[in-house]
């Protein structure tokens, strides 16, 4: 059995490229969801909201990755580690939001508004503990992290795009809206699949 | 079971905790911090407000009322201001509220703008006259099996200035109908010379909120909270006719125009078409035949859709419509105020533009 790059041996660049594809958030292991239905409607919002996503997920990785590994683990506290989690996140995104807001007006318009929504996204704290299952060491953690927002992002923005082409074309009236974008989402999660045979993530 | 571990995941827990919100206060303090930021409300009054706040709730806190029936969670719509100053695009939360004229013209959402700088704002000039008001509930009388009277005493301030025919917002606390304090605007039926008092006019609806309140709860003596006055239904300052059409608890603003007529001796050409059921829902009948001697010119016209046959009912019968069709004269010239359910106001519209009155000369009250 030939595989292109295998992350058995840690390697991040694999790291980086699976968590956006082979093995999407999004797409593979559905987390993000309501989100990702309820906002995907306009592609301009899918950016803002994608782009802030893939930040959260890129910094509160890390952020997790030193509180596990720094704090939990050597006070033999790891079965405190979804609390401790959700505090950080919800944590860093509040200053994010201030921040944001003192710096760029235009910025907060339109990626701050989307920070509450974030908090709460389960796409976030998945990933943080995937992260920590998988075992992955520092370098790991920060490729996964933010290749995991980048692909929640990509996701998105290709569902808004094709929700927004949709919007012309005739819907069956029962499936119009929800429904019809839970069918794209299905339809997108197969097309994913069709990478998954190029790494092989554990 | 030893105690160690326990203690440890405590401090541990307990101390990261700190950490991060020794870190959100400090951030609060500095990133969040814009200092005083000074609003000025239509070139003439300057407040001075805490920066980086929702501009309603710090317009409140300085005493300065702009209505609003959620209570600042960007889900009415109501709290609309005029923004002269630059303060960036419209948000998403505020988009679906605000028309593309609107839009243009700069009109924000109060509750979701945040003043981060000196601002410049333009609201109606009567909001500046807008307070809240501490009263006491001197007496509840029936005017109908469904319509009751409420009167309240001011207590703190002790004096309201208004115009006739507008509202205020009676604040019902929490009971078991919502877990929250809710606000309903009502229409006053006193008239503004009667300055220390309010009087409402509440009609029973099925499950109302504010009305199962007034209905089941509410009692002489009870300490109510309203603030006001609100609204643009008062008598505009001509010589023309007048025509006054209500239904039900729509006769408030009515009565209250009307008496302040009386008492200013405004002798305009007035008729009062007031629509109901049958006689069990006609009522303050008397008030306004002394009120027909007070002022020559006025007619009123109690009108019954449905009279029932012990009642002997010898006035106009018929669907309010109808009565107008057949008894107002055709004239461009005349002046009409509504007040009543939004199907009655719209039907009664359509009869007023067939008599040749334009919408500009037809002002309304609307219960939504």
């Amino acid at each position: 059995m030939t595989e292109g790059i295998t992350t058995g041996g840690l390697v991040f660049y694999g790291v980086f490229f699976a968590s956006i594809f082979t093995s999407n958030i999004l797409l593979t292991n559905f987390l993000g969801m309501c989100s990702f239905l309820a906002i995907s409607k306009e592609v301009k919002a899918s950016v803002g909201l994608g782009v802030a996503v893939a930040f959260v997920i890129g910094i509160t990785s890390v952020l997790n990755w030193l509180a596990y590994y720094f704090i939990l683990v050597p006070l033999d506290l790891i079965y405190l580690r979804y609390i401790v989690f959700i505090i950080i996140i919800a944590a860093f995104v509040q200053l994010l939001e201030m921040i944001i807001e003192r710096v760029s007006e235009q910025l907060y318009n339109t990626l701050g508004i989307f920070l509450p929504l974030i908090t709460v996204n389960c796409a976030v704290f998945g990933a943080v503990l995937f992260l920590i299952i998988r075992n992955y060491n520092f370098v790991n953690s920060l490729f996964y992290g933010f290749g995991s927002g980048i692909g929640w992002a990509i996701a998105i923005i290709a569902m808004a795009g094709i929700r927004q082409k949709m919007a012309r074309s005739r819907v069956p009236k029962g499936l119009a809206g929800p429904g019809m974008a839970l069918i794209i989402a299905g339809m997108m999660a197969i097309a994913f699949m069709g990478l998954s045979g190029m790494i092989k993530i554990t | 079971m030893p105690v160690a571990p326990i203690l440890i995941s405590v401090a541990a827990i307990c101390g990261l905790t700190t950490v991060l919100a020794v870190i959100l206060v400090i951030a609060d303090a500095t990133i969040a911090n814009y200092g005083d930021v000074k609003v000025t409300v239509n070139d003439q009054k300057e407040l001075t407000i805490k920066g980086g706040r929702p501009l309603l709730s710090s317009l409140m806190e300085q005493k300065l009322f702009i209505p609003s029936a959620c209570g600042g969670k960007g889900s009415c719509g109501l709290c609309k201001v005029k923004v002269l100053t630059d303060v960036g695009e419209h948000l998403a939360t505020e988009l679906p509220w605000v028309s593309e004229e609107e839009k243009k013209q700069n009109i924000r959402l109060s509750c979701q703008l945040k003043a981060k700088k000196d601002i410049s704002i333009r609201i109606p000039e009567e909001l500046f006259f807008v307070k809240e008001y501490e009263t006491e509930v001197t007496a509840i009388r029936d005017l109908t099996y469904d319509i009751k009277e409420v009167t309240m005493r001011l207590v703190n301030p002790g004096e309201i200035t208004f115009k006739a025919g507008q509202y205020v917002q009676f604040v019902v606390p929490a009971y078991e109908l919502t877990p929250e304090p809710v606000y309903r605007a009502y229409s006053m039926s006193s008239h503004p010379s009667r300055k220390n008092e309010v009087e409402l006019e509440v009609r029973l609806v099925p499950n109302g909120i504010c009305t199962t309140y007034v209905f089941n709860h509410l009692k002489a003596g009870d300490k109510v909270t309203v603030n006001g006055p609100y609204g643009e239904f008062y008598l505009k300052n001509t010589d023309n006719p007048i025509v006054f059409i209500a239904g039900g608890s729509g006769m408030a603003p009515i009565k209250a125009i009307l008496n302040d007529m009386a008492e200013k001796n405004i002798n305009r050409k007035t008729s009062y078409f007031f629509g109901a059921q049958a006689v069990r829902d006609l009522f303050l009948v008397d008030e306004m035949k002394a009120l027909e001697k007070k002022l020559p010119n006025f007619r009123f016209v109690p009108a019954l859709s449905n009279p029932d046959p012990s009642d002997n009912w010898k006035g106009e019968t018929g669907l309010i419509t109808e009565v107008l069709d057949r008894n107002l004269a055709s004239g461009d010239h005349i002046e009409a105020y509504l007040c009543g359910s939004p199907g009655m106001i719209d039907a009664a519209i359509k009869v007023l533009n067939k008599k040749g009155i334009s919408n500009d000369r037809i002002s309304f009250d609307k219960f939504a």
